[in-house]
């Protein structure tokens, strides 16, 4: 709030239609802030802390993104959005990337106009249920009451399986997850169903973990990753590159300790990743050491997945599908060249 | 003579004799409790029904408040304290005392702003609550107190709302000068030297002159914006609330249905659903590349929403004035920019203020509503990072009932100051 | 001789348009007719602009695509392959009957309340206040989620009625309240069944019939007939009499435990009661207030000159004093009503599926379809609210006391 309240209200009335689609990287520079888009709260994922500070998986992507773009990952305005303000936020210019475990599909990449710039944690939709009711396997859940956090793809998701499996179900739809979890504890649904990492989020809140399991079945792909406007390439490359840049970190083995030395006696395309050889970030209109400090803000992207989400935190989620293609998990990191 | 008189009558009292007690069940207690609890049948049933109901509710909550846990670091402390026993968690109110107050994300050595602000809006709002006991002086100092609140609760240079404050000045100076030609010239030229003014005075670099911290209105959370956004809106939605209502009941015909169409949509949409337009909608409207913050499209939107139902409530005033002051205002030669100021206005809005304050409690409990667009107010708060936190999960009551609590004190106050005004302002005589 | 109170010849001048009360109406208008058309006309190219940078459009093409999710209450046939279109309608009429419940209880609630606050009883009295204050003086919203707190922590789990020993039990073995909601037989309609159904309507109809000639004959004659028992027997006893007739056709389905929930039965949903009833509280409080204003506003003399002529308490209050205070009442009662089909959209608090949960929820996060579905969901209620208000408007017209 630079200008004041009134004082802007008038003064926009006087604003040229300025800003065009393509330009948001000048604009974060001039603003000196990233605005980023992130959930109200999902513990691991992103949520305040006790001091009011952002933490968590997506929020270390904009801080590293704001790193690279500002010199400094403190420089981001976190905008908490909702599923039904998620897209209207970007679309409108109100935030320069949405970093909220949006899950990537056709409709939103296409029809709506926007871009994935890649996938930052794999996910897929699970199912939760007391152990006290005994089931075994999502197939046995005919006439069973689910609790869905709505927003998401769940709903689609939820119908397309018990459709396919021909089985009646009743959906109880609930807005937060907090609340979700009231209920299902309470007994007012059998099974909570929402992404298998929050299910493990959720379970590991609660006083018990030890009587509720999430069954086997993993109903649908959701790929979670940040995403910009359309139609912005430049602003796109910097993001898209600055996640890769976190993969590729840890594939090569540069963590936020190791960084300097690596730069100096790392492989070829260690250099070039961290700026000591080749001008790779002059080609994304930013400086040489942007991927260099996007690394060093919280770490590659093992670090960061250990600290917010990993086995040792009380999420507890394992790297599964999420490990580096050289542990058989999916993520790839395009060369640096 | 008296002799005489005494001989004739044989018994005579000269003194009164003491006036007895009334028998037993005529008497104190008992008898306002014949009279007040069982004075027939079907009423000594009713008295007992209620006795039950609040024995019920008594010996359900009081165990759980008396119980209560006033300190302890989460929820699982609290259990462990309570061993299984029956008592309220009230621990996290403590903890969470500022994040319910203030939200999250205002900067926690900074608390002193909006507290002074707070305490301060007493002082600027008694001499307009209660004119008769306050000197009128101290009007001086409320309409001073909307610019110190701002440059409290937002920060930065003191000269921005100076500067503000100046404009309004050099506008109303303009005004006065202008309004004897007519009221027209004096209300546009007034606002156009407000804004010439504020204009010019952009051009001064104001960075850093006795500034205060700025804090992004978005920071902005828990009661403390339930109480921004309900003085702000009440108090913008007043004079437009005027124009629509002088508007509504004007000759002119495309000027009426204008604000016939205002009112009437506004009033049969819910207020969520504008809510959602400023949420969500609103940005496609503003010019690309003009970025308004949250608060300030909710601010809008409220406002809107406020002075649809304000201009209702200040129209049933214009109504309720007899014809005669209208045409007596019309007799003196008085046009209508000065017939409404002088005559009608001030009468109309006095008949108006009850209603003005029910629509003021409503809208300030309507607030809450913009938890529900992923605002951080009051019950925003609860429901999203504290009751989403691993410490707190699962401790509603306390926190529900801290709500419920917190708005019954401050909207039963105002309703009660409604009613005594009510009855101060009754002129007429039943 | 000229009079000096003609009006001077004078030709047009363009400065009459502002000094001239004739014309300057004209020029005020058009000027904000301007400004309004202006206003429309920046927001309009904004929209546009903003549109083409994000190169979508508006269209509402996105209703006819199928939904693809399933809602929990539906009064009338969907499944999730039905269309948008048809998910909001089921949205719209969720959001009626939730409105339609709360107002008839509000109005129960709130008669109830208004008449006691002014019983002679000073406890009941007392209490009274307590509520409506209470009530009045705390967000709606808070007061949905605390009561739909209370149905979910307080009530048992369907899986407490399990086992040899339940901890929970269901009232007369035909009703069950779970915190998933109350489960109630549902009648089962065979072959005659309709035809009892209709006797008993026609029983019904009979009763009034019956309690208006027995009115007439009173304000006729001075005979009194008695009212009560004859008119139940006339609406009840054919009704019955073709029920055991045609053998019973008419059966109850009570809900049983099978599998994870009950089934069979009527399942009323507890998002539903706890919207239902935090809406009508929540109101019935203001109404309170009404019926006591109401009541308070027949001057005392109405009541003493009824109780002069011999009128029993609740016959004054029935007689003399309601319908009178009736046309003080049903005013704001109206915005009230008006109000609860607001407040309902409050709905999505508690993951009800009205109209703000349908188009305005999940159809809008699906879709993306954000200004359209809004504009929309904002049609309807603005429908919605228009028709309540209209109809409304003309019973208060009917109602309201015949003057001059």
């Amino acid at each position: 709030m630079k200008k004041t309240v009134f004082l802007g209200a008038l003064t926009v009335a006087g604003l040229a239609a300025g800003a065009a689609s393509a330009q948001t990287l000048s604009d974060v520079q001039e603003r000196g802030t990233l605005n980023c888009g992130v959930t109200t709260g999902l513990v691991g994922f992103a949520a305040p802390d006790a001091n009011g500070e952002w933490d968590g998986f997506d929020v270390a992507v904009c801080r590293a993104v704001a790193a690279a773009v500002l010199q400094d990952p403190t420089a981001v305005e976190f905008v908490p959005t909702t599923g039904k303000t998620r897209f209207t936020a970007l679309a409108s210019g109100e935030i320069d990337m949405l970093a909220r475990n949006t899950t990537w599909t056709f409709t939103r990449d296409v029809d709506l106009k926007f871009e994935f710039v890649g996938v930052n944690y794999y996910d897929g939709q699970g199912f939760m249920v007391p152990k006290a009711l005994g089931v075994s396997s999502a197939t046995e859940l005919a006439g069973a009451t689910v609790c869905i956090q709505t927003g998401t793809t769940t709903e689609l998701n939820l119908a397309d399986y018990f459709r396919r499996n021909n089985m009646e179900y009743t959906p109880v739809p609930i807005e937060t997850n907090a609340e979700a979890q009231q209920q299902y504890l309470a007994g007012a649904c059998d099974v909570y169903t929402t992404d298998a990492s929050g299910l493990a989020a959720t379970r590991a809140a609660f006083e018990n973990p030890g009587d509720h399991v999430v069954l086997p079945e993993i109903i649908s792909k959701e790929p979670l990753g940040p995403l910009v406007r359309h139609g912005d390439n430049e602003w796109g490359d910097v993001v898209r590159w600055t996640l890769n840049a976190l993969i590729a970190a840890e594939e090569y083995g540069i963590t936020s300790t190791n960084i300097e030395e690596m730069a100096t006696n790392g492989s070829p395309e260690v250099k070039r990743i961290l700026g000591t050889e080749d001008e790779l970030g002059s080609k994304l209109g930013l400086d040489a050491e942007w991927a260099r400090r996007a690394i060093a803000a919280g770490g590659n992207y093992g670090e960061l997945f250990a600290r917010h989400i990993g086995e040792s935190t009380p999420i507890g989620l394992s790297r599964g599908l999420n490990a580096q293609w050289t542990d058989g998990g999916l993520l790839y990191a395009p060369p640096f060249r | 003579m008296a002799d005489t008189h005494a001989h004739s009558v044989r018994f005579v009292r000269d003194t009164m004799l003491p006036e007895q007690e009334p028998p037993g069940a005529e008497r104190g207690v008992v008898k306002w409790m014949r009279e007040n609890l069982f004075s027939t049948i079907p009423n000594g049933i009713l008295t007992l029904l209620a006795l039950y109901c609040i024995w019920w509710m008594l010996s359900s909550v009081m165990p759980w408040f008396l119980n209560g846990i006033w300190d302890a670091p989460s929820i699982r402390a609290c259990r462990e304290i309570l061993e299984g026993q029956l008592g309220g968690c009230f621990a996290v109110l403590t903890e969470r005392w500022n994040q319910l107050l203030f939200g999250f994300q205002y900067p926690s050595e900074q608390y002193w702003r909006p507290t002074v602000a707070f305490v301060l809006l007493f002082i600027a709002i008694a001499p307009v609550l209660f004119r008769k006991v306050f000197p009128a002086q101290m009007l001086v100092f409320t309409a001073v107190y909307p610019f110190l609140a701002y440059w409290l609760i937002w920060g930065g240079s003191i000269l921005v709302p100076i500067f503000a404050a100046a404009g309004i000045v050099a506008g109303y100076l303009t005004y006065s000068r202008l309004v004897a030609q007519s009221f027209a010239m004096g209300f546009f030229g007034g606002i156009l030297a407000a804004l010439v003014f504020w204009f010019v005075v952009g051009f001064i670099p104001t960075e850093g002159i006795v500034a205060l911290e700025p804090v992004a209105s978005r920071n902005m959370g828990g009661f403390m914006l339930n109480l921004i956004l309900g003085t702000v809106c009440v108090s913008l939605s007043i004079p437009f609330g005027i124009a629509l209502a002088l508007g509504r009941r004007s000759d002119m015909p495309i000027i009426k249905a204008i604000c016939v169409i205002f009112i009437e949509f506004v009033r049969g949409v819910p207020l969520i659903t504008l809510l959602f337009v400023a949420n969500v909608v609103l940005a496609y409207f503003l010019p690309p590349g003009s970025n308004f913050d949250l608060i300030l499209r909710v601010i809008i939107m409220i406002t809107m929403f406020a002075s649809a139902y304000i201009a209702e409530v200040i129209r049933g005033g214009l109504a309720a004035l007899p014809k005669g002051q209208y045409e007596a205002a019309d007799s003196l030669g008085l046009d209508y920019a000065q017939a409404m100021r002088l005559i009608i206005l001030p009468q109309a809005l006095k008949i108006s203020i009850p209603g003005i304050v029910n629509v003021a409690v409503g809208l300030f409990k309507d607030t809450t509503l913009v938890s529900i667009i992923s605002m951080f107010d009051l019950v925003g708060m609860i429901r999203g990072p504290i009751l989403a936190s691993t410490d707190w999960n699962g401790v509603y009551w306390e926190l529900l009932g801290f709500a419920a609590l917190l708005f019954f004190v401050v909207c039963f106050g105002i309703s009660k100051y409604s009613q005594w005004l009510e009855r101060e302002l009754a002129t007429d005589h039943r | 001789m000229t009079t000096l109170s003609d009006p001077p010849q004078s030709s047009f001048k363009l400065s009459m348009l502002l000094n001239d009360t004739r014309y300057r109406a004209y020029t005020f208008q058009f000027i904000a007719l301007v400004c309004v058309a202006a206003l429309f006309a920046y927001l309009g190219s904004n929209l546009a602009q903003n549109l083409e940078d994000a190169g979508l459009t508006i269209s509402f093409g996105f209703l006819g695509d199928p939904a693809n999710y399933d809602i929990n209450q539906t009064l009338i046939e969907y499944d999730n392959q039905m269309d948008h279109w048809r998910a909001s309608l089921v949205g719209v009429l969720n959001t009626l009957l939730v409105s339609f419940l709360a107002c008839i209880t509000a109005t129960v609630i709130g008669v109830f309340a208004g008449v006691l606050r002014l019983s002679n009883n000073w406890l009941v009295r007392q209490l009274m206040s307590i509520y409506v204050e209470a009530f009045r003086n705390v967000p709606v919203l808070i007061w949905i989620i605390i009561i739909f707190t209370v149905m979910t922590a307080v009530l048992p789990a369907p899986r407490a009625f399990r086992g040899e020993d339940p901890e929970a039990s269901m009232l007369f073995g035909a009703i069950a309240f779970t915190n998933r909601g109350v489960y109630i037989p549902k009648p089962i309609f065979e072959a005659g069944g309709w035809a009892v159904m209709l006797v008993f309507l026609a029983g019904v109809v009979g009763a009034f019939a019956y309690r208006r000639y027995a009115t007439r004959l009173l304000y006729a004659t001075g005979k009194l007939l008695p009212m009560g028992w004859p008119a139940l027997a006339i609406a009840f006893v054919p009704a019955l009499l073709v029920f055991f007739a045609l053998g019973q056709p008419i059966s109850l389905e009570l809900p049983e435990l099978g599998g994870f929930n009950f089934t069979g039965g009527i399942n009323i949903l507890g998002s539903l009661i706890a919207l239902w009833f935090a809406l009508a509280i929540y109101t019935g409080a203001f109404i309170a207030e009404n019926v006591r204003a109401g009541i308070l506003s027949v001057s005392r003399g109405q009541s003493e000159a009824a109780a002069s002529l011999g009128l029993r308490p609740n016959r004054i209050m029935n007689l003399v004093v309601l319908p009178q205070a009736l046309r003080v009442i049903v005013p704001p009662l109206i915005s009230h009503y008006l109000n609860i089909t607001k407040n309902s959209s409050l709905a999505i608090a508690v993951g009800y599926m009205d109209l703000t949960g349908t188009l305005g929820g999940i159809t809008l996060n699906q879709t993306g379809r954000a200004i359209e579905s809004i504009l929309l969901l904002m049609a309807f209620y603005l429908a919605i609210s228009l028709t309540i208000s209209a109809v409304m408007n003309v019973y208060n017209s009917s109602v309201s006391l015949k003057e001059r």
